[in-house]
């Protein structure tokens, strides 16, 4: 896979983060769990399970993985080598660490951002019509994948 | 690459697991899996276990992976063991940083189960 660590000049806007932000997800996808992720339209995931993790430092904002509870527990599946387990406690961390890990990748292909930005532990909420809003955001990064046929939405709110 | 113990340490447990997992598929046969969820835990582990490898995250509660490297060598139980970063940090100062510290190799997430073999082969390589 395309390495995407000098896809962006440093001082680039964050609408630039975009395919930034798809080929991190894909890389952890096909990395840690076998999968290719397919491109999809944008739309609304059913998002069942939500992850997030929060970004602090040069880069200050909200990223966050979302999908449904059948979607994340093959995921897990997948990971781990289990049978799909589905809203139990390890489908929630590992799910958790996809987004981690995401979140790690993506802000390891921004130039600059690896030492300057750190990352909060995952949390995960389930629940129908969970949405993540952060308040006084300056942008929006938002790519949905097909995992498997099951819609995947990952999203960045960025701060600064 | 066979009968090796190896020590995980990551302060998630399902990472744990996904690192153990990526050994075995890697190939390497473990006689035994130790594990702790920070570098303070795996000093405390090291006191009274035997191994032969160390697998450690570098962003962990209480004791990080970096400090953990450091105090290892005052260790007497656990010289000439050889620790491999696992970890999502993956600036060249993050690298410079662990292997100053003594880590003898350096793996980012996300992962293959053929990278983690190459360096675990290499670093065990090394030892013997």
């Amino acid at each position: 896979m395309k390495s995407a660590n000098q896809l962006v000049p440093a001082d680039s806007g964050h609408k630039d983060w975009t395919p930034v932000l798809e080929i991190a997800t894909k890389e952890v996808f096909e990395l840690m769990l076998g999968s290719q992720l397919a491109d999809a339209e944008p739309s609304k995931a059913e998002g069942e399970i939500t992850s997030t993790v929060a970004l602090a430092g040069q880069l200050c904002g909200v990223m966050s993985v979302s999908c449904s509870l059948k979607a994340a527990a093959r995921m897990a599946s997948k990971m781990l080598g289990t049978e799909p387990d589905n809203g139990g406690e390890e489908m929630r961390d590992a799910f958790g660490e996809i987004c981690n890990m995401v979140a790690g990748n993506f802000k390891s292909k921004i130039p600059g951002l690896g030492d300057g930005c750190t990352l909060s532990v995952p949390t995960v909420i389930t629940g129908h019509d969970c949405s993540v809003h952060s308040l006084t955001h300056s942008g929006k990064l938002a790519v949905t994948f097909l995992f498997e046929d099951m819609p995947v939405a990952v999203m960045v709110e960025i701060h600064n | 690459m066979s009968d090796v113990r190896a020590l995980i340490v990551d302060d998630s447990a399902v990472m744990r697991k996904i690192v153990e997992r990526s050994l075995r598929q890697a190939g390497i046969s473990l006689t035994q899996v130790l594990e702790a969820g920070n570098g303070a835990e795996a000093l405390g582990v090291l006191r009274d276990k035997k191994v032969d490898l160390i697998l450690c995250d570098i962003n962990m509660p209480v004791m990080d992976g970096l400090e953990f490297v450091k105090q290892l060598a005052g260790l007497e139980s656990a010289k000439g063991v050889p620790v491999v970063m696992i970890t999502i940090e993956a600036s060249e100062s993050h690298v410079v940083q662990a292997l100053s510290c003594g880590a003898r190799g350096y793996i980012r997430k996300p992962f293959t189960p053929d990278q983690v073999k190459e360096h675990v082969v290499s670093v065990l390589a090394a030892k013997s």
